[in-house]
């Protein structure tokens, strides 16, 4: 065994590079032996499956009470064709729902705005008005599953909107269960989909984490996103520290507005990306329990353990799928989706192998929600909780990723915060110099992408496309023209302008949406009265 | 002296998702090139505009979005009524096969796919810029 480590660390002619390092550019070492985590105290670090610091996991048994989530986000067209393919999911044997919006839904821009020309309907679903929502959750009842939406900016609007369809369908929002994104930190760092300035967007924020914790207590109000800033081009650390940091922001934004702690903190949840380097996504999701946990019982001084658990969901990374033999990415969606599996992941997204192209095609999606359940059911991964507890690599791996975001939490908070960070550019400036470095590696060959910079194929195989023409911005255009037609124009001008007083003063705005919502004001209106009131936030283009 | 040449990265409709504009608004700057980075949610109008104002040679656009369609024509007249039609304009992201012969018929010349490498978008800009310009 010394013989072996010898051998092992020494540099030697013919090893294929030097040095080893992840797809973040960590330096790996050959080998990793008892002496690299001499200092780990198994109560204090780690702890049994459910214990705190949940090193480990939340929950005690793993997945042999249930396993996680498996929630494909699907959204494109008109509400009546994601209706269709959510249905069409949940039969399939998909057990959420996860729903895509388009680029105008989620800047807040109605189907008629000169900006949402050509847009509409084609990257998600295109909703503007209670009657769009309705479409949308036709036939599907809201009390009997749980949705999850990918909505920042007009994150309340959207969620006003589910709100009151559930209402119309009979079911109480105490029973409602599901997540919104409404994580505008991680647009102002990552996504850019930010429409008011850092600070009423937190209050957005914090006014759906105090509506909910009274009135829909089973909802997930903030899904702190790192999925973005991967995407983006960060390493896993500055995934890791950005996200949770962002947490930190929201929860101090919550108590700052005067709610208690373990009132909301049970309610926030995260989304990471799940990467192709393998050991680094299994450290990355295990440091991060254990830092939210520390975060929140020390630093937050909260009481109740829900508050202590940091519950996650994952997507493969998209940004690693290629347009060049597309089939490959079926293997590395079913490799990188492995990793929250060992993680210890609450819920999961599979991507679909023709997403380097275009929203995924029926089958494709399908194909992605397979992947899924061969690992549930075929690998016996799921069997055993954190396979990987106690590995010298990952336990190792998993303090370096923790140290590294700590050291990311110092330096945010001599900012004075996450929110005087995205203020300085500082986040931004740290992604955009990964993501050059990262591609820089790629074209120089230290990185292989296989089907790209090597075993390239002489011709391609063409594989079926979805192609969303513009048929869908018609039919909405044709709803919302409908929808004015029919509303009561004084009832939705009063709403509008109690929201504009509401806004402009400090009432919570979120009863003030759900009024306006149910005159049928449109997503535009609303968003349209607040942009008055706090004007648009333009960000520093920095290279 | 000789000219650099002047490339406005810009960033049409309504996406946010700028990580391949700022990396290759980088790697052209690192090859020598003048580069000015417009942001976010430009309209045709406005990167027509910082086209003239800051007598560009080339206009890249990163549109991920499938608004292409939309976006590329309109700029393309804007360009050709201010007489700027000698600017060489290419375009990165997604491109459905389908509508790439449309694009270059209205003037569209590189049209570059996910996968393509940071040097060859450099290669094909010094090659295909208008003549007034030393690429030497």
């Amino acid at each position: 065994m010394k013989n072996a480590t010898q051998s092992a660390t020494s540099s030697r002619p013919g090893e294929r590079k030097q040095p080893f390092t992840t797809i973040s550019g960590r330096v790996i070492d050959p080998l990793y032996t008892a002496a690299d985590i001499a200092s780990l105290n198994y109560q204090r670090d780690l702890g049994d499956p459910g214990e705190f610091p949940y090193s480990r996991g939340i929950h005690a048994s793993g997945y042999h009470g249930k396993l996680w989530t498996m929630r494909q986000f699907a959204g494109f067209g008109t509400p009546e064709e994601t209706n269709q393919r959510s249905q069409q999911l949940l039969a399939a044997g998909g057990t959420g729902l996860s729903v895509a919006f388009d680029l105008p839904t989620l800047m807040g821009r109605d189907p008629d705005h000169p900006l949402s020309l050509g847009e509409v309907g084609k990257c998600g679903v295109s909703v503007s008005s209670l009657a769009d929502m309705e479409a949308l959750c036709k036939g599907i009842d809201l009390s009997g599953i749980t949705s999850s939406m990918t909505i920042n900016s007009p994150a309340s609007m959207i969620f006003a909107m589910y709100l009151v369809v559930a209402e119309k369908q009979g079911a109480t929002w105490e029973s409602l269960s599901g997540t919104i994104q409404n994580d505008i930190l991680k647009e102002f760092i990552a996504q850019k989909e930010f429409i008011y300035p850092p600070r009423p967007s937190m209050r957005l924020v914090t006014d759906v984490l105090a509506f909910c914790a009274a009135h829909v207590p089973k909802w997930n109000t903030i899904s702190v996103s790192g999925y973005h800033i991967r995407e983006a081009g960060s390493t896993a650390a500055q995934e890791l520290a950005f996200t949770l940091r962002d947490g930190i922001e929201y929860v101090q934004y919550g108590i700052d507005a005067g709610l208690d702690v373990d009132e909301f903190a049970p309610r926030l949840s995260f989304f990471f990306n799940a990467h192709s380097d393998f050991f680094e996504e299994i450290a990355k999701y295990r440091a991060a329990r254990r830092i939210w946990a520390h975060v929140m019982r020390d630093r937050f001084k909260a009481k109740n353990p829900r508050s202590w658990k940091l519950r996650f969901h994952a997507q493969t990374a998209g940004v690693s799928l290629t347009v060049q033999q597309p089939y490959n990415n079926v293997v590395r969606t079913a490799l990188q989706a492995l990793a929250p599996v060992l993680g210890g992941g609450q819920s999961l997204h599979t991507n679909s192998l023709d997403e380097a192209f275009a929203l995924p095609t029926a089958e494709a999606a399908t194909l992605a929600l397979r992947t899924q359940q061969i690992i549930a059911h075929e690998t016996g991964v799921t069997d055993v909780t954190d396979p990987f507890g106690g590995s010298y690599f990952v336990e190792k791996l998993t303090r370096d990723l923790e140290e590294e975001a700590l050291a990311y939490f110092d330096t945010i908070d001599r900012m004075g915060g996450m929110v005087e960070a995205i203020e300085n550019g500082y986040p931004q400036k740290e992604i955009a110099e990964s993501a050059y470095t990262y591609q820089r590696g790629v074209e120089a060959g230290d990185r292989i992408v296989v089907g790209v910079n090597a075993y390239v194929a002489d011709a391609e195989v063409p594989i079926p496309l979805l192609y969303i023409d513009h048929s869908a911005a018609e039919t909405q255009l044709a709803r919302l023209a409908n929808v004015k037609a029919t509303r009561d124009d004084t009832a939705v001008r009063q709403s509008l302008d109690r929201l504009k007083a509401g806004a402009a003063g400090d009432a919570n705005t979120m009863p003030l949406l759900l009024d306006a919502v149910r005159a049928y004001a449109t997503l535009g209106e609303m968003c349209d009265v607040l942009r008055e009131v706090w004007g648009e936030y333009e960000e520093i283009p920095v290279i | 002296m000789q000219h650099k040449i002047r490339v406005v990265i810009a960033k049409p409709g309504l996406d946010g998702h700028d990580r391949g504009a700022r990396v290759i608004a980088r790697a052209l700057r690192d090859a020598g090139m003048e580069v000015i980075y417009t942001g976010l949610r430009q309209t045709p109008e406005k990167i027509v505009a910082a086209a003239l104002q800051e007598d560009a040679d080339v206009i890249g656009l990163s549109i991920l979005s499938g608004a292409h369609m939309h976006i590329c024509p309109r700029i393309m007249s804007l360009l050709e009524a201010q007489g700027l039609g000698d600017v060489l304009v290419v375009v990165g992201g997604i491109i459905p096969d389908l509508d790439i012969p449309k694009l270059n018929e209205i003037g569209v010349r590189g049209i570059f796919l996910p996968g393509t490498t940071m040097q060859h978008i450099v290669d094909y800009i010094k090659e295909h810029v208008r003549s007034r310009v030393e690429t030497s």
